[in-house]
């Protein structure tokens, strides 16, 4: 091993201790069954369920949308796609209170589109809005690269034996892209079980309604301690199991 | 490849320009020999602690705001502040028995009030058990969220019932609450009359009945290993008497009681 490999070495022994120390420190903090007994509580269990309900709705929402918008921009050239792309991409980089402020101003009680009607805020409903916004970007990127790198002959050989553009999407493309789309999907669902920033100043925080597990985490930080590792070993758990599932399920499948 | 890595250091150097021009006045001489006093504070002292840090002349005073009890919370967990200036006496009460922060003193009183959009039609609590009305108030970790249902416990129980129902957000502090309110997300939030005083007309205060006012005195300690001690203390000093006694009247919150 050449000096420059040992360096390479080194660099991704930092990168991990430095990412994997804290989620260590999470279960050595808190043992199994306080982990457990952290669970047995309502609110918990109000958090977890909610999470799962919004999140999945989110994810929904994307794929549905996503999909075919990802498609469009991975096959076609227009004026303008690369401008397209980076508004795509922008809540990527956008803080959480940015989006935050941004769907209240939109969507809020006195926002652009109140006199249509159109607001949503401390409701089920806007933290699935929030958790769309913020998670949305993390599939449309992955699926319109998954998209691009599918071989263009396979594509034109279908057209060829006749079949029209969305039966080539469906039959060609999309199974094509599987692992791409899938990877994609797994980022969006993560970051929509974490958000927190952006839910707590649109959507609020009430049991049961709004209050998602890292806004519960947040609420028992302060008189909870060991409550709030314990709902934070399970959010560890949910979405790592999440990531290793995609990796998985699509290295078997190839 | 070159190029871009070229195109993405000049990037970096020019973040690092604009990093550097917005940490304010470090540059000048008497900024940089000055101690750096970081104090925790509650929510509602930030408009009051602004303008106190300004006029501060003993270090150059860096606060972090946020829910008393989340701060309260940080100290437990090993966070060193070198001041904790709470929205209650019960959280730096039980630092100080903890041994986590010096002596605690009252320095300054505030008062719950119903805060509405100046345009509102809500006159007092009996208005938020009509159907329909939402309501936001903190957490009940969190001081201000305590005081709300220490009121509500003073009503007969239907009222606080009718109250609790229409509750739509439990905010981890009372910038939360203000905020809910002022965009119109609730029609209600309880508040502190300081918070309502701040947003400048915006919001208007209703006053809760005076039987049912719960006293709010706000708790002040250094914290034990503070960095600076001898500042800290300067600071705390101040807020009894001198620029944070005069910075807290200006934000309108009360002297303590009995003083």
């Amino acid at each position: 091993m050449n000096w420059f490999t040992a360096l390479l070495w080194v660099t991704l022994a930092l990168v991990l201790a430095f990412l994997v120390f804290p989620v260590v420190a999470i279960f050595v903090d808190v043992g199994p069954a306080e982990l457990i007994a952290s669970l047995d509580d309502p609110s918990a269990v109000d958090a977890l369920w909610l999470s799962l309900r919004t999140s999945l709705a989110a994810v929904a929402i994307i794929v549905v949308f996503g999909t075919p918008a990802a498609w469009l921009l991975a096959t076609r050239s227009f004026r303008g796609r690369e401008v397209v792309t980076t508004l795509v991409e922008l809540p990527l980089v956008l803080p959480p209170a940015v989006a935050g402020i941004g769907l209240l101003a939109a969507v809020g009680p006195s926002g652009l589109l109140a006199p249509l009607g159109i607001s949503f805020t401390l409701s089920t409903a806007a933290v699935v809005v929030a958790l769309t916004f913020v998670a949305a970007p993390f599939y449309l990127r992955q699926a319109q690269a998954a998209f691009a790198a599918v071989d263009r002959s396979w594509l034109d050989a279908s057209r060829t034996l006749g079949a029209g553009e969305a039966r080539t999407l469906a039959r060609v493309a999309i199974p094509a892209a599987l692992p791409g789309l899938s990877a994609g999907l797994a980022l969006a669902w993560g970051r929509a079980l974490g958000e927190f920033g952006a839910t707590l100043m649109f959507a609020g925080s009430f049991q049961g309604v709004t209050q998602t597990v890292p806004l519960a985490i947040y609420e028992r930080f302060a008189t909870d301690f060991t409550g709030a590792l314990g709902l934070s070993a399970v959010l560890v758990c949910v979405s790592g199991a999440l990531l290793l599932a995609v990796k998985f399920a699509f290295r078997a499948a190839y | 490849m070159i190029a871009a890595m070229r195109r993405f250091l000049v990037l970096f150097a020019c973040a690092g320009l604009l990093a550097a021009c917005g940490s304010d006045d470090s540059g000048s001489p008497a900024g940089s020999t000055k101690p750096q006093l970081t104090v925790s504070a509650a929510a509602s002292l930030k408009n009051a602690f602004r303008r106190y840090a300004q006029d501060f002349e003993a270090a150059k005073v860096r606060s972090s705001f946020a829910g008393s009890d989340e701060l309260a919370a940080q100290i437990r967990q090993g966070v060193k502040p070198d001041v904790f200036a709470s929205a209650n006496t019960k959280l730096p009460d039980a630092l100080y028995a903890a041994g986590l922060v010096g002596k605690p003193v009252v320095f300054a009183a505030n008062e719950l009030v119903l805060a509405v959009p100046a345009d509102s039609a809500v006159r007092g609590l009996s208005d938020l058990t009509k159907e329909g009305t939402t309501i936001a108030m903190g957490s009940e970790s969190v001081p201000v969220g305590a005081y709300t249902r220490k009121v509500l416990d003073g009503l007969p129980a239907d009222e606080r019932a009718a109250i609790l129902g229409h509750v739509r957000s439990n905010e981890p502090d009372v910038a939360g609450v203000v905020g809910k309110v002022a965009q119109g997300a609730v029609d209600a939030g309880f508040v502190y009359v300081t918070d309502v005083e701040a947003t400048e007309g915006k919001l208007k205060a209703i006053d809760l009945p005076a039987d049912l006012k719960p006293q709010v005195a706000y708790g002040v300690a250094v914290v034990k290993g503070a960095k600076h001690p001898e500042q800290a203390q300067h600071f705390v000093d101040g807020l009894l008497r001198g620029a944070g006694r005069e910075a807290l009247e200006g934000a309108g919150f009360l002297p303590p009681p009995g003083a």
